[in-house]
């Protein structure tokens, strides 16, 4: 692993008036290092997500990111060009609904070559090839190109959202829930792929979950969140298998088999 | 014991103590260990001994970064640079770049990743340290020939497997890379006879290359066969004090 972090996060806070979304917020993320963000519903998780993602002004703190010249500036301190670059290219962020990730009414090949377009690809012919090859890989069949999402079943969707998003070769991910939505068996393709994913292509992530095995599965290291603050964060077998604050506990003693 | 303060150690535990806090059953403390103290050498075999319950899993976990400490300290030989980290320090970075080349642990149970095949489950710790997907798995499939796992096996995810095909996945996956040091937690426990004593040889090769080994085995043959030394853990138990 490399000794500096691809986006550092200090102090952050964001409010709502009075209340409080998430406050006193601190942690790195290194290249190749997959971090989960747990709690229940309501404990700023997502709020958080948010903020360091560049869609939600925060209201204190620090965000900084390495752009790909090695400089780390303040995601607030960026040009709208820079900006731009990191949300069509440099970043994905993978929502829980895949409905909110994708154009429903164009078709599967389009939402996967739009990014490319955004980032200047022209040729017709090495975009739809580029596309076709983003289906397999995420196991939907060459075939689908031409159909549209609303034609899709819930995990193929999920699956098209994380091909449209890793199709300009990221550095960073957010995902939101990216299998809440999901049954079971559907969920456990999603995981297994995303998974893969990140490990062959070397990805950051920051992923929002309430799942703990999703945790456990795809991340390295935890952050426990509770009332808009991080209660307990550290490698992620440890949080789950030693947990040291009460709500860890308690979020672990809630699950039938971790 | 003079000849092991000559070599340069593998692995130093310092002081360790280690106590739970349940903090859903109104607070209460459960002390399990302290003043845990050893050091391993490189080419022998520690074998924590003691009853149920004394913390002796504990200590492989505490080793291996999975608890965290109260205090003390654990310093392992980074196979890359030589020096000695403290994994006790709880610093995620170190721990997992430790686990990566330096120091390796065979849990008692497979955890099954869903649709993830046998022979991926192995090659995975190869793969990490950046050797070619083509080789790692090759290599794989030997460690699972040499366990006698059936061939028809190798490419089903193991959650359906039986008791002792899952630790024999479990066991390749352990051996599968040369960390330094080993930690075994009662890697036959639930294997028959012949495949016992494959593990046994498996595990005298480890020791001949080098490997230290510090494990629990309550198959008193196969403790016999491997152990250059016992470690009586009931010495380190914080309950009687408490």
């Amino acid at each position: 692993m490399s000794a500096a972090p691809i986006l550092s996060v200090a102090g952050l806070e964001r409010r709502y008036g009075h209340f409080i979304g998430c406050t006193d917020i601190s942690f790195d993320v290194f290249p190749g290092e997959v971090v989960a963000i747990v709690g229940e519903s309501g404990s700023g998780k997502t709020t958080l997500l948010n903020c360091i993602s560049g869609r939600l002004e925060r209201s204190a703190g620090e965000i900084r990111y390495r752009m790909r010249d090695g400089r780390f500036p303040d995601l607030a301190d960026l040009t709208e060009a820079e900006r731009r670059f990191l949300m069509r290219t440099d970043w994905g962020f993978v929502h829980q609904n895949p409905a909110d990730g994708l154009r429903m009414r164009v078709s599967a090949g389009a939402n996967v070559g739009e990014r490319l377009m955004a980032v200047g690809e022209r040729h017709y012919g090495n975009i739809r090839q580029t596309a076709t090859d983003w289906l397999e890989r995420v196991e939907i069949a060459a075939a689908r190109i031409d159909d549209q999402p609303v034609a899709f079943s819930g995990g193929m969707r999920q699956r098209l959202q994380i091909a449209r998003n890793l199709v300009t070769h990221p550095r960073l991910i957010f995902m939101d829930e990216p299998t809440g939505g999901l049954d079971v068996s559907v969920q456990a393709r999603v995981l297994d792929l995303l998974r893969m994913l990140v490990a062959d292509l070397g990805l950051s992530v920051v992923i929002v979950t309430h799942d703990l095995a999703v945790a456990r599965l795809l991340s390295q290291r935890m952050i426990v969140m509770k009332s808009g603050r991080i209660v307990e964060q550290g490698l992620t077998d440890r949080v789950l298998d030693d947990p040291h604050h009460p709500y860890t506990q308690l979020l672990v003693a809630s699950i039938p088999e971790s | 014991m003079i000849k092991a303060l000559d070599i340069e150690p593998l692995l130093c535990v310092d002081g360790v103590r280690k106590s739970f806090t349940m903090h859903l059953r109104g607070g209460i403390r459960l002390p399990v260990v302290e003043h845990v103290s050893f050091r391993l050498v490189p080419g022998e075999c520690v074998v924590l001994g003691g009853p149920s319950g004394v913390g002796k899993s504990s200590i492989l976990r505490m080793v291996y970064g999975n608890y965290a400490v109260d205090g003390g300290s654990i310093l392992v030989r980074d196979r890359v640079s030589g020096e000695m980290a403290d994994l006790a320090a709880g610093d995620p970075r170190v721990i997992l770049d430790l686990r990566r080349d330096s120091i390796g642990y065979v849990s008692q149970f497979l955890r099954a990743v869903p649709r993830v095949s046998a022979i991926d489950v192995v090659a995975e710790p190869l793969i990490a340290r950046g050797v070619d997907r083509t080789a790692a798995t090759a290599k794989a499939g030997e460690m699972l020939e040499r366990l006698h796992l059936p061939p028809a096996l190798f490419s089903l995810p193991p959650a359906t497997f039986s008791g002792g095909e899952k630790q024999r996945v479990n066991i390749a996956r352990g051996f599968i890379t040369d960390h330094p040091v080993l930690l075994l937690d009662e890697p036959t426990a639930s294997l028959d006879a012949a495949n016992r004593d494959i593990v046994v040889t498996m595990i005298r090769e480890k020791l001949a290359g080098g490997t230290a080994i510090l494990g629990i085995f309550h198959d008193i043959p196969v403790r016999e066969a491997v152990a250059t030394r016992i470690i009586d853990v009931s010495a380190f138990s914080a309950r009687k004090a408490a």
